[in-house]
């Protein structure tokens, strides 16, 4: 049984490298490339949202929060780093009401900072926050109300302190990523398959969290968190991991968002976007590994290719996909699947069929 | 094996006293059974000794004072109970609850490792409560009955010393009731237990001691025969309701 | 001293507005149970109400006093339909509910879009709101803040009234604390539910009403308040309406507080903090319902 599942796995992690590194760079054009990149790093956060919503029932609507933190943090130390060592970036330069830079900016001129920090800072953040309002049984509507607050807070934040986050405009005009030229397109290909393989490997750190034993205790919480302390766990700490990892993985994603696709602001990490990491992995089907993948890069690419030409219908059809999905097709777009599937005769029939019920008093005799 | 004492346990709702005063001792290896009418407070005792609701007084398991800890330590001190409408995982296998249950002791490495083998505990309890041949089914498509012992075998696993069950054979059939029983015996083995029931066959066919709770309190307690024969007891079952 | 006396006015305006906003949602939200991401837009209709009211009726005062029960109809009416065609299918799937009704809210914001365009529309405020009073020199009170509270305030009595002393009321109460026991003792649970609805969402119609005497109103306008209307809502606990009240009133008279002596911003973002510290304290809420279920 184990064997059949790493078999598979092994199998889909192939075809899924093969597509992504080989298939999509010849078949695309530049520009579809890097469209491409930055639909991946809008997965990265789907699969977080998968595996602490979908399996742990913690619906989280601030993931903005911690992809803008990866974000700004990349985003930062790229300025410093264009700037030169000792220089501020140039939009304070522009704006001339600082003599230095914020004490705050300085760590993050360093890459043995800033890259760690990325993930870090936003697991930092989901930690503080979810020990804080787990350990005291704030949950279901009561915890995402508080995330997307969250999510409101920081946009406020950012945006009131246009000093030295550059406000509405966020960090933008990028030149230089450790070195190399974005302009140049062999360089934005690189960022690509950066992105396409941090994308697999989060694939396979979330399905590992899903298929063990932890992935189990998971459900269990979901479910039913009472009982769960009934058997001697405590649930805060199982929500604790699944929220704080997902907080990583969304702080990855927005850490290579920023070189991907040249911009962090406000409107990529409020409320409204944060909301919109969920639309996908509810289309893609909630509880499931790559149904949250292809739904957001689905539901991503559809916004790219209607936006611009149907603002309105796009809007439209984006409710009607919060209605559809989220009130008649719960399970998202994998259960259509798996419907389709169990019309089929199952590949092998041995386990099927269950050996008949055995009383205790019969065991005992 | 250890007892369980409970010393002037209250618990009060809003000024309202659901267990008022309660003195209890569970010899160690005891099954005990705790009746009483709808409403005596017998569900919030054991509430109580659960860490489920706010109590005073004292409950005491072994040399462990139980109040004022939260539920998931008291769980991992070896108290375990069931509920009165049967909680299991519904959308985890029969395997999945149990090794859950059993692993509440288990460090990060493991849990973020694949169960590769059935531990040798849960394999027994499949055994024991009959479910062996279901062990790959979602649990919540089992019959009532086989829930009541999932979560029997939830406990076993779990290796508790005090086993509190409530209500563990209301609903079943003749058969499940008899069942149950005999898995009553072989858990009570090296367990002590208390159970509550309204089912009076069942308690006269499997209790060793029993305690009469009504409006809160303590009215009576001894073996089945003393209790029945109580006319306290006479009243409150026959006289008021 | 003037100047605490000052801020504390507009504390309490501010809480007014808060509390306005969270009315209709104490009453879906934390009676029902149902978290309608739409409450916002609810808001934004009442406001769009007196936007097309002021067409056919010139007169900014008389508007305004037939856009109030106007208002409460269209966005009850909203409300209904809402529950009728959605939400009654999710009660048992509250987060869900969430998602389900902010697909709603985008909809409805695109049609407020389409109908009447993206950018903000002014309404006229009548000319007895216009003005101030003045307590002494430094302390003058806006007339239309002042409108607002007094608002807020018989939208509160009126509610109260009604959940306490009508039969609709006891029907609305009972329902809350116990549905299946409210059912069986005759009371038509999906009526009630419907009508709970009606009242909560007219309600936002109302705040959308007195949201147009504060600034311009735009499409957008109902993401902008919902956040706080529900940390109201979330912090006064569930099925209290006093909580919510004093929630609103704290809240608003805090971020004046802390607005004078920083920045917008870090008020807001200190307001948030205070809530999150708020519910380590009372995990609940402020008042808290007390039930039995194990999830
Ligand atoms: N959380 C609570 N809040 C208020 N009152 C409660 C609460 N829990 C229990 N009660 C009340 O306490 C009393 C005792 O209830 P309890 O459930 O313990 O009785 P019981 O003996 O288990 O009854 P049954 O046989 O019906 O299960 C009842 O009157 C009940 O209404
Ligand atoms: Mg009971």
């Amino acid at each position: 049984m184990t064997a059949r599942y790493s078999w598979r796995a092994g199998v889909g992690f192939a075809v899924g490298a093969v597509l992504l590194f080989a298939v999509a760079p010849v078949a695309l054009s530049d520009f579809r490339l890097s469209l491409l990149a930055k639909y991946l790093c809008l997965a990265m956060v789907a699969v977080g949202i998968g595996l602490a919503w979908g399996r742990g029932g913690l619906l989280t609507l601030g993931q903005g929060v911690f992809f803008g933190l990866g974000g700004y943090a990349m985003a930062m130390h790229m300025k410093l780093a264009d700037a030169g060592p000792g220089e501020m970036p140039d939009f304070m330069q522009l704006y001339g009401q600082l003599d230095a830079l914020p004490w705050w900016w300085r760590p993050f001129a360093s890459p043995w900072f800033a890259l760690p920090a990325t993930v870090l800072l936003p697991m930092l953040v989901a930690f503080l926050l979810g020990s804080l309002v787990f350990r005291r049984r704030v949950r279901g509507a009561y915890f995402a109300i508080l995330s997307q607050a969250l999510a409101a807070a920081m946009v406020i934040l950012l945006i009131g302190q246009q000093g030295t986050t550059g406000g509405t405009n966020g960090l933008t005009d990028f030149q230089g990523f450790f070195g190399y030229d974005l302009d140049d397109p062999v360089n934005q290909r690189m960022v690509y398959f950066i992105v396409a393989g941090v994308l697999l490997l989060l694939l396979a750190i979330a399905r590992q969290l899903m298929l063990s034993r932890y992935g189990e205790l998971l459900v269990a919480v979901r479910d039913s968190e009472e009982r769960v302390r009934f058997l001697g766990y405590n649930p805060a700490n199982v929500k604790l991991v699944a929220y704080v990892a997902a907080a990583g993985m969304a702080g990855l994603a927005g850490a290579l968002f920023v070189p991907a696709v040249g911009i962090i602001n406000p409107a990529l990490i409020g409320i409204v976007p944060s909301i919109e990491f969920v639309i996908g992995v509810a289309v893609g089907g909630r509880a499931t590994l790559l149904g949250p993948v292809l739904g957001a890069v689905a539901v991503a690419w559809a916004k790219t290719a209607l936006s611009e030409e149907f603002p309105a219908a796009w809007t439209y059809l984006q409710g009607l996909l919060f209605v559809l999905v989220v009130a008649f097709l719960p399970g998202g777009l994998a259960s259509l699947v798996r419907m389709v599937r169990r019309r089929r005769p199952p590949p092998d029939p041995a386990p099927v069929s269950p050996a008949p019920v055995v009383s205790p008093q019969e065991v005992r005799a | 094996m250890s007892g369980l004492v409970v010393r002037d346990l209250r618990v009060v709702f809003d000024g309202f006293a659901a267990v008022d005063g309660v003195d209890l001792e569970v010899a160690p290896g005891d099954i005990r059974f705790l009746i009483g009418p709808n409403g005596a407070g017998k569900t919030t005792l054991v509430d109580a000794v659960t860490g489920l609701v706010k109590a005073t007084g004292s409950v005491r398991f072994g040399d462990d004072e139980l109040l004022g800890r939260p539920v998931h330590r008291i769980a991992r001190m070896g108290v375990g109970r069931t509920f009165q409408t049967a909680t299991v995982f519904e959308e985890l296998t029969v395997l999945q609850n149990l090794d859950i249950a059993a692993g509440a002791g288990r460090g990060a490495l493991t849990l973020l490792r694949r169960r590769r083998s059935v531990p040798v505990s849960v394999e027994e309890a499949l055994e024991t409560i009959g479910l062996a041949g279901l062990r790959d089914k979602p649990a919540g498509a089992l019959a009532h009955g086989q829930k009541q012992w999932l979560e029997i075998g939830m406990l076993l696993v779990q290796d508790v010393k005090l086993l509190l069950l409530d209500e563990p054979v209301a609903g079943m059939s003749h058969d499940e009731r008899d069942a149950t029983g005999a898995l009553l015996r072989v858990v009570s083995a090296d367990r002590t237990v208390v159970v509550i029931e309204h089912d009076m066959d069942f308690m006269r066919s499997f209790a060793n001691t029993v305690t009469v709770l009504h409006a809160g309190k303590v009215l009576s307690e001894g073996s089945v025969a003393q209790v029945q024969a109580d006319p306290a007891v006479q009243q409150v079952y026959l006289g008021v309701s | 001293m003037t100047v605490i006396v000052s801020q504390l006015f507009t504390g309490v305006s501010i809480g007014a507005v808060l509390l306005l906003i969270a009315l209709g949602l104490s009453l879906t939200f934390g009676q029902m149970g149902v978290i309608n991401m739409a409450h916002g837009e609810f808001i934004m209709a009442g406001a769009y109400t007196v936007y097309v009211l002021q067409k056919v009726i010139t007169d900014a005062g008389w508007s305004l006093f037939v856009a109030l029960p106007l208002a409460f109809a269209v966005a009850g009416l909203m409300g209904v339909l809402l529950e009728v065609l959605l939400i009654r299918r999710l009660y048992a799937r509250p987060l869900d509910t969430l998602l389900v009704t902010w697909g709603v809210s985008l909809i409805l914001q695109q049609l407020a879009r389409d109908i009447f365009g993206a950018p903000n529309v002014q309404t006229r405020a009548p000319d007895f709101l216009t003005g101030n009073i003045k307590i002494t020199d430094d302390l003058v009170l806006s007339n239309n803040r002042l409108f607002i509270l007094t608002l807020a305030l018989a939208a509160v009595v009126a509610l109260t009234v009604a959940l306490r002393y009508t039969s609709l009321g006891r029907r609305i109460r009972a329902v809350v604390q116990n549905r299946d026991l409210a059912a069986v003792s005759g009371i038509a649970t999906g009526r009630v539910d419907r009508l709970t609805f009606f009242i909560g969402s007219g309600l936002a119609g109302v705040a959308g009403v007195a949201l147009t005497l504060l600034g311009p109103i735009g499409p957008t306008m109902g993401t902008n308040v919902i956040v706080d209307a529900f940390l109201v809502v979330v912090a006064g606990g569930i099925g209290h309406l006093k909580g919510s009240v004093i929630v609103a009133f704290a809240l608003g008279t805090l971020q004046s507080l802390v607005e004078y002596s920083t920045t917008v911003s870090v008020a807001k973002v200190l307001v948030f903090v205070a809530i999150v510290a708020f519910l380590q304290w009372r995990p609940q809420g402020l008042f808290t319902l007390r039930t039995r279920s194990l999830a």
